[in-house]
């Protein structure tokens, strides 16, 4: 087990603090005692083979999960949030926690602006009065929804889907939906942002794009952004802080330049022995110059 | 009753006739296994005490089994036919599609127009003015369902009760208390809102079906406590003497009690019972054409975008932080008290309410008609309840042939368009101004 | 005591049939995830043609009461699984994938179908049938009271535990039990796999049929009525057994039938015959609002 120190690195405010977490699902250890820190206007990454727990994590602090064990406290404003102890909804309401999922969830027969404005819903309904006084056509809730529809152009215009915006949301392109997702998130105002695989099925100009946007958001915005990622060129290419998990376990993190050459994660990813199978790109990023145990591709 | 058998088979190039006849055969086989007994036999009674007999009709099952034959047939040529039409050809049909906005708008205002004018037009008789307020009675039903089903897509089994709850608060409000119709109107619709959250705070978290069967068993509930309850609602037998509505106070009465004007009294006019029933015409109107407004208008309103947004993916709602259990809630109990406003007209229009009334198939006929029209569309839903209930009315004779074609016209609809007949939807905000030639995303 | 162990005797009955028809609630629940809202008219129509069966035996001169009835089990099964087969080939099966109401949509669709198919075809009036097996044993007797397990209990009750047995096996131990199962699990998996999901979900709705209409055939003997309208509430106190057992689990839809079967017995005996029907509803609503997973249900861990 590394002991390895998750202190943050320096400059950045402890955003998200996660303490001894852990999420059994019947006899199956899904997350096991991890702990990690994520710090405003960083780019955190969590990644791990395929089952070690990530979309676990992920799902326990937005609320989908509740855990068996474990701390989860999000700072916002010199306000403190128990994530394990808040419900889903308020979660992204209240501690401000968005996140998109592995396998798009889009509104589909509403239009992309309104996917924007349904995100927008918690500011939208107080300026409706409660749905009242926007029933009865108050100028304030005019306005609000105004306010809202600008705030969505923002970000359309930053994802580039401006021109897309009244069509419906099920009918964009691969790309474009895992694009408007992020808006979407970014339209809840959130604190910490989670993207669950969001270069998933992108092309390498899409990838790239991706790049830009979260470093883009990451600069001008000043929020924490976790991300679950296979794609190792976005991952090395754009996180300051890395964890990497396996089999529920934390094994290793730092920045990427630790976790590159961490013993640890190279042997999670090719195994003990030589049959566990690599993608090449990912070999590459691990700078692994053939050590005799690696498969030959 | 159609089967098809060889969905998997490779498409062949042109009709091949033995493949034809042997698909046709197969299928009339299980026609055939299907009718024997049901067609074939008859369970009939053999007079009292004789117990029952069979009566066998061997050509009902040799007529239903050739025309499955035939049938068959035809409809593989059809298919095949259609398979292989060129492809412009096959979409030219669909060129409406263009049209279909303003004739939509233009239809809505004249069937608006014509809705208003209806009680003077010449034709229209006693008969045709007591259907068209049994129409409208249906159109608010199902724009309110169309709140839970078509919006907020809950499938609402037991709508009915609601309207139940709406027809029995004004019946016991105005015999026990002597309010009138207006003062019970919104103490109905918010007795129904009132039950609406009640029930549906616990079972509003379940899955879509599961949801289903609970408001289904909530309907029953309620209809065997109205059977039951004997001392309040006079059981089955109802209750009878329902005060009819006034006129801002005047009665429709010929002799109205002393010190009390009636309306033909007061404005002069020869007493005539069409009065009280034009009256209660332009009262379902006005009654509906709110539910209209109100549904339009909060379409546009975050928690009518939340209702949409929650019908298409939950846990993204939840994501964005969206209280998916009340933005439920707000969307079920509108709906029951749209049920609650219709209950309390059809109780004053009746003069006589019976747990009769308020069954199951009332629910499934209320939801046929959101389904047929296109959930989510105000004027289908228009056009599905004139459908319906206007064949309704003019088959009145023939009341199982009816269900049986109301119960495999929903089977059809589900099959062929599960969205509904008119299931354009238009977003309800644009950013780039009025629909123009960009890349238009077409509902399937 | 002897009310209450006649009471028992009459409630394991009734749970019988319940769970018969339950089963086909869960096996289709649990492979299409849909709630087969048709499936209280496929159990009607079982007993429509299990009393036709029975009328049309004694008109051909089968009088010897054991032979009657398996005949008239087979005909009934083999006839009503027809139903099954169709009911899901035009109704269910050109909607998958489709939005997820629009099964549901359809059934009811059906059921009112069918309910009013066999109003037209039969009439809408009640169908006696003379009691058929008839007798039984006095348990006990004490104050004039009479406990009684009749011949036709004792059937009722033998009959499902053996179609029960065999069912159980049939999922467990056959290679059509395997594909079930596996459809179950993930239905694109099993077809990569090469099972034939079309025809496996084909043979659910025609071997939860076939249950239906012994229950029928059971309903028949052991009421001695039968209108259009009895798929209705057997149908959702079965849908109900089916929940408070755990949807989509086999031993669950038995012991859930067994309870609702005893608990309606009960309530009807000790409180009111009135609400009897009111009582199912309340268990299912409870069940679903306290423990939506049933009694022996496996959890459902939500998929995000």
């Amino acid at each position: 087990m590394t002991d390895q120190s998750w202190e943050i690195p320096s400059g950045a405010a402890a955003l998200l603090t996660v303490e001894h977490l852990t999420m059994r699902f019947g006899g199956l250890v899904a997350v096991d005692d991890v702990s990690f820190a994520a710090g405003t206007g960083e780019i955190t990454a969590i990644i791990g083979p395929n089952g070690a727990g990530k979309t676990t994590v992920f799902n326990c602090l937005t609320g989908f999960y509740s855990p068996s064990v474990g701390r989860l406290l999000l700072r916002r404003d010199d306000r403190n949030f128990l994530l394990e102890r808040m419900e889903g909804y308020r979660i992204a309401q209240k501690a401000g926690v968005a996140r998109t999922f592995q396998n798009i969830r889009l509104f589909p027969q509403m239009s992309v602006l309104e996917n924007l404005l349904v995100a927008q819903h918690n500011v939208l309904m107080r300026a409706s009065g409660m749905t009242v006084l926007g029933l009865l056509g108050f100028a304030s809730y005019r306005r609000a929804e105004r306010a809202a529809v600008e705030k969505a152009r923002y970000w359309l215009d930053q994802v580039g889907l401006t021109a897309l915006a009244d069509i419906d949301a099920g009918n964009l392109p691969y790309g474009a939906q895992r694009k408007l997702e992020i808006a979407r998130a970014m339209c809840t105002g959130p604190a910490l942002l989670c993207l669950d695989e969001p270069a998933a099925g992108l092309n390498p100009t899409e990838s790239l794009e991706l790049n830009e946007l979260l470093l883009f958001i990451r600069n001008e915005h000043k929020i924490g952004i976790l991300l679950i990622e296979h794609d190792m060129s976005v991952v090395m290419g754009i996180s300051d802080h890395i964890i990497v998990l396996d089999y529920g376990r934390k094994i290793s993190d730092g920045t990427p330049e630790h976790v590159r050459n961490d013993p640890t994660v190279i042997r999670a990813y090719l195994g003990e022995d030589e049959d566990e199978e690599l993608p090449p790109e990912v070999m590459a990023d691990l700078a692994i110059n053939g050590e005799g145990d690696a498969p030959a591709t | 009753m159609a089967v098809e058998t060889s969905d998997t088979a490779p498409p062949p190039s042109g009709l091949d006739v033995t493949s034809i006849l042997k698909d046709a055969g197969i299928t009339a086989l299980i026609a055939f296994a299907l009718t024997i007994p049901l067609f074939g036999f008859r369970l009939v009674s053999l007079g009292t005490g004789q117990g029952i007999g069979l009566e066998q009709r061997w050509g009902l099952v040799a007529i239903s089994v050739a025309s499955v034959f035939l049938g068959r047939i035809a409809l593989t040529v059809w298919q095949e036919k259609r398979r292989t039409m060129p492809r412009e050809a096959a979409s030219h049909g669909w060129s409406i599609k263009r049209y279909a906005r303003p004739l939509l708008a233009g239809g809505a205002y004249a069937l608006a127009g014509l809705a208003f004018c209806w009680p003077w037009l010449p034709f229209v008789d006693r008969w045709l003015l007591d259907m068209a307020i049994l129409v409208l009675t249906y159109v608010m039903l199902g724009w309110g369902l169309n709140i839970v089903v078509g919006l907020a897509g809950l499938l609402d089994l037991g709508y009915v009760a609601f309207y139940a709850v709406g027809a029995y608060s004004y019946a016991l409000l105005a015999l026990n208390f002597d309010l009138t119709f207006w003062q019970c109107l919104p103490l109905a619709g918010a007795f129904a809102a009132f039950f609406g959250i009640v029930l549906g705070f616990p079972v509003l978290r379940l899955r879509g079906d599961y949801l289903a069967i609970v408001t289904l068993g909530f309907g029953e509930i309620i209809r065997i406590i109205l059977l039951n309850w004997y001392e309040v609602t006079k059981g089955p037998d109802g209750l009878s003497g329902i005060p009819r509505p006034s006129f801002f106070g005047l009665p429709f009465k010929r002799n109205p009690p002393d010190g009390v004007t009636s309306f033909h009294q007061f404005f002069g006019l020869e007493y005539s019972s069409i009065q009280r029933i034009i009256f209660l015409y332009y009262v379902i109107l006005l009654l509906a054409l709110i539910t209209n407004f109100f549904t339009l208008r909060i379409r546009k309103l975050p928690v009518g975008r939340a209702w949409e947004a929650l019908r298409e993916d939950e846990i993204a709602c939840r994501s964005l932080g969206i209280n998916a259990r009340n933005t439920k809630l707000t969307a079920f109990s509108i709906g029951a008290m749209f049920a609650g406003f219709g209950g309390s007209f059809f109780a004053t229009r009746q003069g006589f309410i019976s747990p009769e009334s308020f069954t199951f198939i009332e629910s499934a006929i209320i939801l046929a008609i959101v389904v047929l029209g296109g959930m989510g569309s105000q004027f289908g839903i228009v056009l599905a309840a004139v459908f319906l209930i206007g064949m309704t009315e003019f088959f009145r004779e023939l009341e199982h042939f009816r269900m049986l074609a109301f119960g495999a016209g929903m089977v059809a609809i589900m099959v062929w368009r599960p969205r509904g007949l008119l299931a354009h939807r238009d977003p309800t905000i644009r950013l780039n101004g009025p629909p123009g030639d960009e890349i238009k995303g077409s509902s399937p | 005591m002897e009310y209450f162990l006649q009471q028992l005797i009459n409630g394991v009955t009734l749970g019988a049939i319940y769970g018969l028809i339950a089963i086909g609630y869960t096996m289709v629940y649990g492979i299409i995830g849909m709630i087969n809202f048709a499936h209280g008219e496929i159990f009607m129509i079982g007993a429509f043609i299990s009393l036709i069966a029975f009328l049309l035996l004694a008109a051909l001169g089968v009088t010897w009461i054991p032979l009657a009835l398996l005949l008239v089990l087979l005909v009934a099964m083999l006839f009503t699984a027809v139903y099954g087969w169709t009911v899901e080939r035009l109704a269910y099966r050109p909607l998958r994938g489709s939005f997820r109401l629009a099964p549901l949509i359809s059934a009811i669709g059906m059921s009112i179908f069918l309910q009013n198919y066999v109003q037209i075809l039969q009439g809408a009036r009640v169908k006696p049938l003379q009691p058929v097996v008839q007798g039984g044993f006095e348990v006990m007797q004490r104050d004039g009271f009479t406990v009684s397990l009749s011949y036709m209990q004792i059937s009722i009750i033998v009959v499902t535990l053996v179609l029960m047995t065999a069912f159980s096996l049939m999922i467990t131990r056959t290679s059509l039990g395997r594909a079930q199962r596996a459809c179950e699990q993930d239905r694109g998996m099993a077809a990569l796999l090469g099972i034939n999901v079309d025809r496996t979900i084909s043979l659910t709705f025609v071997s939860g049929a076939a249950l239906a209409a012994v229950a029928g055939l059971m309903f028949v003997l052991y009421y001695g009525v039968i209108d259009f309208y009895i798929g209705f509430l057997a149908g959702i106190k079965a849908f109900t057994a089916a929940v408070l057992g755990g949807i989509g689990s086999l031993p669950g839809a038995m012991l859930g039938g067994l309870l609702i079967g005893l608990i309606e017995t009960f309530w009807s005996a000790y409180f009111t015959v009135e609400y009897k029907d009111v009582a199912a509803f309340v268990i299912l609503v409870l069940v679903l609002i306290f423990r939506p997973t049933g009694l022996l249900g496996k959890p459902e861990i939500e998929k995000v």
